[in-house]
């Protein structure tokens, strides 16, 4: 009797610690980390509660906007030219090419060094002392010049050059994946019935390829909210605060600055932000199955 | 009787270790890297020598930050480690949470007040006691060259800001960068700071950066700064953006660069390379009103209340070794700073903290001896903060010192409330 209730309730029980464990220390600290945006809370926390006082403080600073405003441009470079790259990857090795195992690991390669590797390694190559700029010199490009990064306007772009050059290959995986998996005949037929291979790919494949695209703008947008390693390792938010970006501006007001209610009200406005992006997302992944069962 | 007598045995004993414990402190600190690690050692060596334990808590890389967030979470654990690397009015800040141990009768035995300058005596008190102890004074504002470079273009060491920019022009005609400095946030408000005194004078640095007073702050001088400041980013290289200090000073070492305004760390590094003052590099005011003024950043350490009596009789002992003349000699010849005494014989120093303790003394009587703001020895972090973001985005970008003195007055008023 006692072992078929154990049996019935193992796998909730083996479950159990990682729930609590998930309960406390992610949903428990993302709570705390609300209330502590409505606290005047400066270098400790204080519990007495203040409204909306550390919002509307957030909202003033000029270096906010700025990382608001890099987010953006970051935020829809990062997915849009993300996207394009991989799926362009992704179709060039559809093509029953040789060496492709070789070619798609390659691709896939950056995906497994931490975006502190990249950003260091960006940093050199784009730095106009050591990096490229000297080399084309030294081949005896004299013109050559190519100082983003040290450009206040143009640092956020270079940003947007590594991170795509990490991510492009997990882009190419998932689309690469998405084309294996179609139905090779409805390709046929249509070849078949005249379509140019342009006409195939805009009316067939891609469209029959859309849950693809909506996981990589997901795992995307997501990393692009969360960036943190990379503009640390590749600017250090710098020059001045030019590529500043939320999650920068969140750690320096709780960590430098003595500002826990700031920076925590900071933390809430990306939370909004990847919710306002996820929660859409988890909504249509869960509806099909949820109908499924009924 | 006997379960009595037992009863009494079992108390004994269980207070003998509390009793006989050696004091112990736990220091908390991110002095780990070379000749500032060699000079905690020698503390340590010497708290043990006298019988003492430390606990060594190091946070990696030089970074106040992450040492900071490690004491938050111990204090709220009710954990606090005994001695914490901290200073200006961080000191203050934590007094103000009830959490400072004071050590009056260490201070007074090792006769504190007299030893120190006044200003520097106030930061390591709350409310009269004495809670925390100085381990160095360094000065923000110096100007160093290498004398080959300037040689060899026909230059002094400019003590007005005109001779400065006449001395910047040949440099640059002869190749040379002008001003060897890094592109990071700190550095380009540690420039400012720098700036701030030697364009406007130490009375205006006081009252601007120090009292934050608005008139100073929106005032002509202040433009006068920002102009200043455009100024000097025409002298810097293309590639300066993100570069760490010590790269800036190996380009005056390696005569890729004239000058560098910058702390006398700078020094620490130079011999670290063995580099002799006068002979490799000079030392000097920075032009202008920096004649004057000498900016200060004094390092600390503060005691943190325990229930522990171990702990009181380490964090006196910590105190008390911190303070003598055998480790503020081992410490600061690492590290570039001076001793924090001023009964003190500095003979084994060289002529760059000599000068450094004339200039303290001057500075002292002259009234421009003043905490650096920028270095948290002055403001809150919040407005310390706010200073670095504005000079910093200045220096990068085009904006105006119109511009500049408005963002400034705003950026402080905003991080104030």
């Amino acid at each position: 009797m006692i072992r078929q209730a154990f049996g019935r309730h193992l796998s909730a029980l083996i479950l159990a610690p990682t729930a609590a464990a998930t309960l406390v220390f992610v949903y428990g600290f993302i709570a705390w980390t609300a209330y502590m945006s409505f606290t005047g809370s400066r270098m400790m926390p204080v519990y007495e509660l203040i409204g909306f006082d550390a919002y509307t403080r957030l909202w003033q600073f000029e270096r906010w906007n700025v990382s608001i405003v890099n987010l953006l441009i970051f935020g829809s470079l990062f997915v849009g030219v993300g996207l394009l790259t991989g799926l362009l990857l992704a179709i060039l090795l559809d093509q029953r090419i040789r060496a492709e195992g070789l070619l798609r690991t390659i691709y896939l390669y950056p995906m497994a060094l931490s975006f502190i590797v990249t950003g260091t390694v960006w940093k050199w190559l784009l730095n106009p002392g050591i990096g490229l700029e000297r080399a084309m010199h030294q081949i005896g490009w004299e013109n050559f010049r190519f100082g983003w990064i040290v450009d206040p306007e143009l640092a956020i772009y270079t940003i947007v050059i590594a991170g795509v050059w990490q991510s492009s290959g997990l882009v190419l995986a998932i689309f690469l994946a998405a084309l294996r998996g179609m139905d090779q005949d409805v390709v046929k037929a249509a070849f078949m019935d005249g379509a140019s291979t342009l006409q195939i790919y805009w009316g067939i494949v891609l469209p029959s390829i859309r849950p693809a695209f909506f996981s990589a703008v997901i795992v995307l947008t997501h990393l692009a909210v969360k960036s943190f390693d990379l503009v640390i390792a590749m600017t250090n938010g710098g020059p001045g605060y030019a590529t500043d970006l939320p999650a920068i501006f969140m750690y320096s007001m709780s960590f430098q600055r003595n500002n826990i209610a700031v920076g925590s009200a900071t933390a809430m406005m990306m939370l909004c932000t990847v919710m306002a992006i996820i929660v859409p997302y988890l909504y249509s992944e869960l509806r099909p199955a949820r109908s499924a069962h009924g | 009787m006997l379960k009595i007598r037992f009863g009494f045995a079992c108390l004994a004993l269980a207070a003998l270790p509390a009793l006989a414990g050696p004091p112990t402190v736990e220091v908390l600190h991110f002095m780990t890297s070379g000749g500032q690690a060699k000079g905690m050692k020698s503390l340590k060596d010497d708290l043990e020598a006298q019988g003492g334990k430390w606990v060594d808590t190091p946070v990696g890389g030089g970074n106040s930050e992450d040492a900071l967030a490690k004491l938050r979470t111990r204090v709220m654990g009710g954990d606090p480690p005994s001695s914490v690397q901290l200073k200006g009015p961080l000191i203050q800040e934590w007094g103000a949470l009830g959490v400072l141990q004071p050590i009056d009768d260490v201070a007074a035995a090792g006769r504190w007040e007299q030893a120190l300058p006044k200003r520097v005596s106030d930061t390591m008190k709350y409310k009269g006691q004495w809670v925390a102890a100085p381990v160095n004074i360094h000065r923000l504002d110096w100007m160093y060259a290498n004398p080959a470079v300037l040689n060899k273009v026909g230059i002094r060491m400019p003590s007005t800001w005109e001779e400065f920019d006449a001395a910047a022009d040949k440099l640059k005609a002869a190749g040379i960068t002008p001003l060897a400095h890094g592109g990071q946030a700190w550095q380009d408000a540690s420039l400012f700071e720098i700036v701030v005194a030697s364009v406007g004078g130490p009375e205006f640095h006081r009252k601007a950066l120090v009292e934050l007073d608005n008139a100073a702050l929106t005032g002509p001088t202040m433009k006068q700064v920002f102009d200043r400041m455009r100024k000097l980013r025409g002298y810097v290289d293309a590639n300066f953006s993100g570069r760490d200090w010590n790269v800036a000073t190996n380009m005056i070492i390696t005569g890729q660069a004239g000058f560098q305004l910058m702390g006398d760390w700078v020094k620490g590094d130079m011999s670290a390379a063995g580099k002799q003052p006068g002979r490799d590099y000079v030392c000097a005011n920075p032009p202008g009103g920096g004649g004057a003024s000498f900016l200060f950043i004094v390092d600390s350490f503060a005691m943190f209340k325990s229930k522990n009596p171990d702990v009181l009789a380490g964090q006196k002992l910590f105190g008390r070794l911190m303070m003598e003349p055998r480790f503020q000699e081992n410490f600061n010849l690492a590290k570039g700073s001076i001793p924090v005494r001023n009964d003190m014989k500095l003979d084994k120093f060289d002529s760059c903290a000599l000068a450094a303790r004339d200039q303290m003394d001057k500075s002292i009587k002259g009234g421009g001896f003043n905490p650096s703001a920028i270095h948290d020895m002055a403001v809150a972090s919040a407005v310390r903060g706010a200073m670095t973001d504005v000079a910093t985005k200045h220096f990068n970008s085009s904006i105006s010192s119109d511009e500049a003195v408005q963002l400034l007055a705003r950026s402080i008023k905003q991080a104030r409330e």
